[in-house]
């Protein structure tokens, strides 16, 4: 029963993860940007969050009305006044110019938040849970699974039924031609990171109110994000919803054979499938 | 009309470098404890900056995970010696094959990933390492481990004998590297990584094995910076999982020193480095500050000068110091006198 | 006489490293059809994809109804109502067919074409709307590009080697929606490999060589062998 527990709750952290890798799919896929900063972007909203839900004595989750905005606003400068300038066929001046938007981000929350690790607190949705059959499941933890099978969800719609997302693939596929349908790369690209940083939000709100975070923890919620995308397959968002629960589900089964596994187990699992299968489990269909 | 690699300026920057040799060899007799201890971080830190850029600058194979090799390096120096009692002169080369052995594998696995993924990817390989690493009873698990005074005391007799050694290990480690990074990019395989750089495509269609050159870098890179984390505990005594693959310490200030002093060429992590020191040296009281300034300095430069500092130089003067590039010598004289046709 | 709609005048256009064009002057007159003709690398498509916004000029080398457009971006060029046909279609293999011609008309310019009126123009697209575009034939696939540059409305179509790769019998199907198209009061450019075929579906004609205007003139009363000296440079 542990181990049938363990997967059940691996998972729905695995919900977490495809939060947090979701929008580093997007970006990818819209512009093949990786953005180093991810994590820590996501622990930013985390401490927006907490800024938010402390000086207006907001319910974290309430505080999302204003952290979400905020993140896609940020998203829109960030990428409109600094990413775009790094965009072509180099892939070195992207990927240092986010490298050093981590560090500074990191800093910057040192030198505002100090390293005193924090928490979002949520009151009763805390601890709140279900029983059903000799398993109990967290409410928590299955409103933030939900919400991640919801957001895949939309982003999906998105993609393949709306204007945008129909601007984000064309942009992604030709962006010369993109740009003489009057469809100007740099604002295209500008949306594409605010809506990966709006999703970052929900990931970073989420996150605070699981565990405590500092200012130091961004850098592993990167990894298991890209994790997600890379067990999952490349460019396929339902994918990356797969591999994050197949990295949750690692680290919980991990974790149940001696908790100093947790991590490890994971990581060597994505190792693993790299090895045989490196364009991961549910590589996008080509043509 | 020949070509030639060497200039004036780069045969004149060899006389003053050898010059320099001299002095920095002699620095014990004439540094105190504390300056030598500085030099010899800054020796270290260049080594690490050389190789980084040797990946990332000349082989497009951007790295944030470069701590896995410190950290293994470390290690495997402390483990050799504490657990195996290997002597401290043998664990050094012992820790480098190993470096290198254990990168071919890693190598192989982590090149299925492109560009940026492949950066993220060998930042997991240090992850997997760190977490490894702090599973080893023998070592401290989780809080590290001192290396015994016994041990140390093999080194040399004597407190300054010892600072002077350990010394004279990272000023040999950061010209050894140079020298083999020099080596490196003026050998076929150099101009195979040159060749790449610049056109991955064209570079095939010449028969460039173009994995294969990565590959070779990559466990070069490897094993010479997993020696240099060796020296680097060697030097701090003491261990632990975080200090020893810290992505801050071993790969955020090596891509900072790198890219503000120029990536891609020979002079730039030297010339990165110094102004690294000399930065930390006025500005770390400032703490986070200090770090906040170094990123925003590294993204500027990234923006407006991706070439870096001597990069800079370069553009104004022409100068190179490591004759590396080829030059017609007599290519003037030779128009001019077919101007007259 | 009225003003041009398009005036080029005295455009260096740099591709890349190196130069491209050497102070080209050119001109379209309302509704009129003009043919570019030229050997390869001549400079016809950096003419084209200049005048698109697809280059950055000099503001004042290329002028739309009096504005100068030199420096504007490629979206801001097509709200203008200047639509390019790209070489070799170019058009989005992650979109359908529908959706390819859907994002043509993205800019919202008002006029007579729509999904509607490019299907009739071409009505095997019709049938094939819901497919991917790259699963069509070359023709169809020009279709498409052509289509979805009408789609924006605009006052001047360019349309780059429309014929490059089809089979003859394709090429007068395409050639033979023309006059459908420039009917509506629409200039057009044409560059085109197939001097015969330029020359008689235009009015008037330019011919690039090695990046300058060599000849121009009435497509009428050009004769064979001054076409062929500013061709080849004889």
């Amino acid at each position: 029963m542990d181990w049938v527990n363990a997967i059940l709750q691996g998972t729905l952290l695995g919900g977490l993860y495809a939060l947090f890798a979701a929008g580093l799919s997007l970006i990818f896929g819209v512009m093949r940007l990786v953005n180093i900063a991810h994590g820590d972007l996501i622990v930013l909203a985390a401490y927006l969050g907490l800024t938010a839900s402390t000086a207006l004595g907001l319910h974290p989750l309430v505080a999302l009305v204003l952290v979400v905005p905020a993140m896609f606003a940020i998203g829109y400068v960030l990428q409109r006044g600094i990413l775009n300038r790094t965009m072509g066929d180099d892939i070195l001046p992207p990927l240092l110019v986010t490298f050093g938007l981590s560090i500074i981000i990191q800093n910057g929350l040192l030198t505002v938040y100090t390293a005193d690790p924090q928490k979002l607190q949520a009151g009763n949705l805390e601890t709140a849970s279900l029983s059903a059959g000799g398993l109990t499941v967290g409410v928590l933890p299955l409103i933030v699974f939900i919400t991640a099978v919801a957001i895949i969800g939309a982003l999906q719609w998105m993609f393949y039924h709306t204007a945008l997302g129909r601007a984000f693939r064309a942009t992604s596929d030709r962006q010369d031609i993109a740009q003489l349908m009057g469809l100007n790369r740099a604002h295209v690209f500008g949306l594409a990171m605010g809506l990966s940083l709006a999703v970052t939000a929900v990931a970073g709100i989420f996150l605070g109110i699981r565990t405590s975070f500092d200012p130091a923890v961004g850098g592993s919620r990167l990894i298991f994000g890209f994790e997600a995308v890379i067990i999952g397959g490349l460019g396929n968002l339902w994918g990356t919803l797969a591999g994050g629960i197949v990295l949750g589900v690692s680290q919980a089964l991990g974790g149940q054979i001696h908790p100093s596994l947790q991590i490890l187990s994971g990581h060597i699992v994505f190792l693993v499938i790299l090895a045989v299968r490196p364009r991961g489990l549910f590589p996008k269909m080509e043509g | 009309m020949q070509v030639t690699r060497t200039s004036p300026l780069s045969q004149g920057a060899m006389m003053i470098g050898l010059l320099l040799l001299i002095g920095l060899v002699a620095a014990p007799w004439w540094a105190g404890r504390a300056d030598l201890r500085l030099l010899g971080e800054i020796f270290l830190y260049a080594s690490l900056a050389t190789l980084w850029n040797l990946l990332a600058g000349y082989a497009g194979l951007v790295s944030v995970g470069q701590q896995a090799y410190v950290g293994l390096g470390g290690y495997a120096f402390f483990a050799l010696t504490m657990l195996f009692g290997v002597p401290i002169y043998l664990a050094l080369p012992i820790a480098a094959v190993a470096g290198a052995i254990i990168s071919a594998p890693v190598a192989a696995l982590i090149f299925r990933l492109r560009g940026a993924y492949f950066a993220i990817g060998t930042w997991v390989i240090a992850e997997v390492f760190r977490l490894v690493a702090a599973q080893i009873p023998a070592l401290g698990g989780g809080s590290g481990a001192s290396l015994p005074a016994d041990i140390v005391k093999t080194l040399a007799d004597g407190r300054d004998a010892r600072e002077a050694v350990a010394y004279w290990l990272a000023l040999g480690i950061a010209v050894a590297v140079l020298a083999a990074a020099f080596v490196v990019l003026r050998s076929r395989q150099g101009i195979a990584l040159m060749a790449i750089r610049d056109n991955e495509l064209a570079a095939r269609s010449l028969g460039i094995d173009i994995w294969r050159t990565k590959f070779v870098t990559y466990v070069m890179v490897g094993g010479l910076t997993t020696l240099v984390g060796a020296l680097i505990f060697l030097q701090k005594l003491r261990i632990s999982p975080e200090a020893a693959f810290s992505a801050n310490d071993w790969t955020a200030f090596v891509i900072f020193i790198v890219v503000i002093g120029g990536i891609g060429t020979l002079e730039g992590p030297i010339l990165g480095t110094l102004i690294f020191f000399a930065l930390r040296e006025t500005m770390a009281d400032l703490g986070t500050v200090y770090l906040i300034a170094l990123g925003a300095v590294a993204i500027a430069v990234m923006l407006f000068a991706p070439a870096g500092l001597w990069g800079l130089i370069r553009a104004k003067t022409g100068a190179e110091l490591f004759p590396l590039s080829f030059r017609v010598v007599g290519l003037a004289a030779r128009q001019a006198t077919s101007s007259k046709d | 006489m009225p003003e041009p709609i398009l005036k080029i005048e005295g455009l260096d256009a740099h591709y890349r490293d190196f130069q491209a064009l050497y102070g080209v002057s050119a001109q379209v007159d309302q509704g009129e059809v003009v043919a570019i003709i030229g050997a390869n690398g001549a400079g016809k498509t950096t003419l084209m994809r200049s005048v698109a916004g697809l280059l950055k000029n000099r503001p004042e080398a290329i002028r739309w109804k009096g504005q100068a457009i030199g420096r504007l971006r490629a979206d801001q060029v097509a709200a203008l109502g200047i639509a390019l046909v790209p070489e070799g279609r170019l058009l989005f293999p992650s979109l359908s067919v529908e959706e390819n011609l859907i994002i043509g008309g993205q800019i919202g310019r008002k006029g007579p074409w729509s999904l509607d009126t490019v299907y009739r123009l071409f009505p095997i697209l019709k049938e094939r709307r819901n497919q991917q575009s790259t699963s069509l034939s070359g023709g169809q696939q020009q279709m498409v590009a052509i289509g979805r540059a009408l789609m924006s409305n605009p006052e001047l179509i360019l349309m780059d080697e429309i014929s490059l790769g089809l089979a003859p019998v394709i090429i007068r199907q395409i050639y033979e929606a023309l006059p459908g198209i420039v009917g509506e009061g629409m200039a057009a450019v044409i560059v085109e490999q197939d001097i015969a075929k330029a020359l008689s579906v235009t009015s008037r004609v330019y011919c690039l060589q090695e990046g300058r205007v060599a000849l121009q003139g009435l497509s009428a009363t050009l004769s064979r062998e001054e076409i062929s000296r500013a061709y080849f440079g004889m």
